[in-house]
Formats: structure tokens, sequence, C-alpha cells
């Protein structure tokens, strides 16, 4: 409480000294004070309205689908006196519904992720720690292959004729398909455990980071371009010095598609391959027992996961575009 | 180094910074060939201010790039310090000036100023001293830390210009650098590059599209008309090498100015 009261008598003079510096000083004042409490104030509302909205949508629409289920139960039971919100109440509380509702799925998550032990295979902690192992792996090689693949293709001009349609290609077929046999080919090599589902969420990573740093390496306008040209500037130095940091902008871009695209991948070789665990394998076995509220807490989990990724990749995104004068 | 220049015959060559001999050069466009520049003569001495004005698309700038081995010459010979356009490029012969400031964005002033320096190897001791030398040079002490989003265009276009001082090269190469600033601001400007050519004693080759702005700076102005680029006047401008913004109230200045005027009138045809 005093580090408050200290807090806010120190940001009182920040703040006034915002009406008084020039737009520059003042930009650097307020991101540290002031502007970033109202600007979050300011986002509640709406933020607010839209989760309520969906709320409502999706309790109206577990009662839709449920109702036809329920029914049957109630008529198989030999109940019929039942009243609007006996039916209701129950549509909202089934063990196996067509779509759980909100409240089953915190449920849940209540239970596989606070209350039970992460060693367990019952846990959804333990299962996520998988998946993120995989994702964050698969990840690394996608976006290094992506980032080689880009500086290639700016580089090599043939590249970009002969090599751009096969990363391409390698985007059309359906991962669902080649996933197993990724698996199977690996295997053959010896190769098991966890590096054959990174290497499937690496498939799906690479392509983002590729075409978006292809773009941000070109992204040097034709002046800034020329300037190099007047100096006398090797490729590497135009490189280093004009083509890598403008593309910045592009890379946290990039980063941020394809740190969702790996973790698709890795959920998707973890269907494929579900003996090891993982979100994957949880939804696999959800769908087999047809546990929907096991389905949608997993697939919630790794929603979460992915946007706490993303979410970091933006923490790192702002962090450096400050550093390098981008944010104003 | 010099061999080539004599072998042609010119006189005067230690003081010849450039030569150009009937320069042509075209553009390969998908509409067929665009002839941008076609029997360019043209001497400059060293410690000359020329100036190049003209209608858009008289190739002003395509000559200045050419100047520069920015852009190759269809025929014709251009001679820098002696040298080929390449060669002077390769031995940081000239500092170019753009229409745009060209700053790097996520760099700050001091280190846009230092970007050559950096390209070219100086030491880091040596080029704080010349990014502080090229911030006073230009009255941007003080504003070295600032990023170029946080400076007006007047100032950065201020910074592009003590960017391509910062190695010091002999000849300054500018592009429209003012056309994109406000009236009084480039009025300041060009009083101040006037005081930096004065200084300095560089060679200064000014492309712009204002006739006052060409009087007041050069010593020389090559009026040019399109289509096909080619030189239509050079107009000698003798005004002493301190004069002030003032003088163009005088009767000499308005008639050097009406000189250009009728040579840049004579040169366009207004049908097209």
């Amino acid at each position: 409480m005093r580090h408050f009261a200290a807090a806010l008598y120190d940001a009182g003079p920040r703040l006034k000294a915002n009406f008084v510096r020039p737009r520059a000083l003042r930009a650097t004042f307020s991101r540290e004070a002031g502007e970033g409490i109202g600007a979050r104030m300011k986002n509640v509302l709406p933020v607010t309205i839209v989760v309520a909205a969906l709320l409502v949508v999706w309790y109206v629409g577990a009662l839709v689908m449920n109702t036809p289920l329920q029914r049957d139960f109630f008529a198989n039971a030999g109940v019929t006196n039942y009243s609007a919100e006996d039916l209701a109440i129950a549509d909202l509380n089934m063990e196996r519904p067509k779509l759980p509702a909100p409240h089953q799925i915190v449920a849940e998550l209540n239970k596989t992720v606070l209350e039970t032990a992460p060693t367990s295979k019952r846990s959804l902690v333990y299962h996520g720690l998988i998946t993120l192992q995989e994702t964050l792996l698969g990840f690394a090689i996608g976006s290094a292959l992506g980032i080689a693949l880009a500086i290639l293709i700016v580089n090599v001009k043939v590249l970009e004729k002969s090599l751009m349609p096969w990363v391409v290609a390698s985007q059309t077929i359906p991962i669902i398909a080649l996933a197993p046999m990724i698996v199977v080919i690996l295997n053959q090599f010896d190769i098991t455990g966890i590096l054959p589902k990174a290497v499937i969420a690496a498939y799906l990573s690479f392509f983002p980071v590729t075409v978006g740093m292809v773009k941000g390496l070109r992204s040097p306008d034709p002046l800034q371009l020329d300037l190099m040209r007047t100096y006398c500037a090797t490729r590497a130095q135009t490189f280093l010095k004009l083509r890598a940091p403008a593309s910045a902008p592009f890379f946290f871009a990039s980063m941020k598609i394809g740190v969702a695209a790996a973790l698709v991948g890795a959920v998707v070789a973890e269907v494929t391959k579900s003996e090891d665990g993982g979100l994957g394998a949880r939804l696999l076995a959800g769908s087999y027992y047809g546990q929907t509220v096991q389905i949608w807490a997993a697939l919630l989990t790794a929603a979460a996961l992915s946007a706490t990724l993303v979410g970091l990749i933006g923490l790192a995104d702002r962090i450096v575009s400050r550093r390098m004068g981008f944010a104003r | 180094m010099l061999s080539p220049l004599a072998t042609d015959g010119k006189t005067d060559v230690g003081a010849r910074v450039i030569d150009v001999a009937d320069l042509s050069l075209s553009f390969v466009t998908a509409d067929g060939p665009v002839q941008a520049l076609s029997g360019i003569d043209l001497a400059v001495e060293r410690g000359e201010f020329i100036s190049f004005i003209g209608p858009s698309g008289c190739g002003k700038t395509t000559l200045l790039r050419a100047i520069a081995d920015l852009e190759a010459p269809t025929s014709g010979a251009i001679r820098v310090n002696g040298m080929s356009p390449h060669e002077a490029r390769a031995s940081r012969a000239y500092g170019y000036v753009f229409q745009a400031p060209a700053l790097y964005p996520w760099r700050s002033v001091a280190r846009n100023i230092a970007l050559p320096l950096e390209i070219m190897g100086y030491p880091k001791a040596d080029r704080d001293a010349r990014v502080a030398k090229g911030l006073e040079l230009v009255n941007l002490t003080g504003f070295g830390k600032k990023f170029p989003w946080q400076l007006s265009g007047g100032m950065q276009q201020r910074a592009s210009i003590a960017r391509a001082l910062s190695f010091d090269p002999d000849l300054l190469l500018m592009d429209e650098p003012f056309g994109a600033l406000d009236e009084i601001v480039r009025d300041k400007l060009n009083e101040q590059l006037l005081r930096l050519w004065d200084v300095t004693k560089k060679t200064v080759l000014f492309v712009t599209h204002s006739i006052p702005e060409a009087v007041f700076l050069s010593t020389r102005i090559v009026v040019m008309s399109p289509r096909p680029g080619r030189i239509h006047d050079v107009i000698a401008c003798d005004f002493p090498r301190n004069r002030t913004l003032d003088i163009r109230e005088t009767p000499e200045f308005l008639e050097v100015a009406n000189r250009v005027r009728h040579g840049l009138r004579e040169g366009h045809s207004y049908e097209d």
C-alpha cells in the first residue's frame, strides 16, 4: 500500500510534465506512466461485452444442442413431469453433452489443471508440457529453416523461381495426411520420441516464417538501397545494416504466426502418435470415449498455450520495437 | 590517374572534377526504349556549385545518378576525378543526398550519420568525432540521440546532408534535397547550404525545380529540356560566395532568374 502511494506521488510531476514536454519526450514519459492505465480502462468495457455475448451464445447453443439428447434420457429413465427449468439445468450439466456448458469446462479445467498432480497422466499440465516441448523444438527448427530459406531466396535470384514453388507446394498437402508418413519415415532412421512430432510442428511453422521474412528482407525502399550502393557497401553489409534491421517488424509477425502453426502441428502429430501423451492425445482419447468436456478442456488449454506463446513474442516485439525506435 | 583526361586534350586538368562527354542514356521499359539523356557535354571545376534545372522528365536526376554510378550510360563517357564513375564510387569520391532523407528509422540521428563510416571501416573514436563535427556542421548538436521521426522534415534532411559529408568526400551530389520542404524552411536551408559550401570548399551538383533556389545557390546553372533530356543552356551566376537571401531583391539576381526562365520556356514545349 505504501509502495502504491509512493508510486502515485512520484507519477504526479511526471504526468504534469506531459503537458509541457515536446512530443518526443512526452511519448517516452507517457509510455512509462499515465497512458497505459487510461488505455487499459478504455479496453475493459468492449472486452467485457464481447466475452459476455460469447457466453450467452454458448449457453444458448448448449441448451439448443443438448435438449433432444436430454429429453431422450428423461424418457428412457421414465421421467415425464419435468419443468422447462429442470430440463435446462439438466441440459447444462450432462456427463457427455453434445456441447458442454462453459462452467462444466471450467470445472474440468479446475480438476485437471489445479487439483491433479502435474506428474499424473490425468493432468492437463502433464500433457500441456509435452505439447509445449514439441511446439518449442518444432518452432525452433521451423523458424531457423524459414529464415535460412528467406535469406537464400532474397540473395540468390534463381532460387525465387526454383525454390519458392516447392515451399508453397509443401503447404498444399494436408498435414493430417503427411504426419503419419513423417513418423514412419523418421522411425526408419531410429528417430523416435519427441523429435518426429517436432518435425511435423516445424513443417507447419517454417512456411509463414519464410514468406514473412522474404517480404521483410525486401522491405527497404529503393532510396535506402541506393544509399548503400553509394557507399559501395558489400552484400553482407547491406544485409546486416539494412535488410536485417528493416525486417524486424516482419520477423515478429512471422514468429507469431509460426509459433501458433507449430502448436497446431504438434497437436496433429500427437493425434497421429498418441501413445506418448500430449494435448492431441487427450483430444483423441476424449473423442474416442465421447468425453466432450475433456475434449473442450484440452482444446482450451491448447488455445491458452498458443495465446501465451504469441503473447510472449508480442512482448519481445514491443521491447525490441521500442529500442529500435519503431514505437512512437 | 589524370592521364585519361590528359589524352582528351583538355586543359586545366588539375581542377577538373567532372567531365561528361557526349553522354546518352536510354531506359528499356515495357513500352520500348525511352531516351532519358542525349548528347550531354559538361565539365565541372573544383569548388563549383552547379545547379541542374528543368521540367520533370528532362533527365536531371538521371544525369546525377549516372555520375554517381547508380545508372549505366548507353554511350559517351563520364570521368569523376579522372576516374570512371564506378572507380569513383569505389573510392568514396562523393556523398549523395536524395529527394527524401532516407534515414534508417531504427538508427538514432548520430548512428545514421555514422552509417557510412561504419561501412567504410572507420575506428569508433574517429566515428564519434566525425559525427559530432557533422552534427555541428548542420546545426543539429544535441539531437544525436533522437530517432529520425522525432525530427522535423528540414532537420531530417540536414541530418542526411551531415551523413553525406561525414566521410569528407570532395563532391556532394544533391537530388532535389529540399523539394519536399516548405518555402520558409527551404530558404533557411539554402542559406545554411551556402555557408556549408563556403566553409567546406566542396564541389556541389544540385538538382532543383526552383529557379530562385538555383540562382541563389549556384556558380553556374545548367538548364535542361526534356524528350530527350539534353542541356539547353548553361548560365553563369557570379554572385559573391558569401551572398545572403537579400540578394534576391537585386536587379542582377532578377536578370539571371529571367534568363533561366526564358531558357526553360524555350526548351520546353507545352503542347504535350
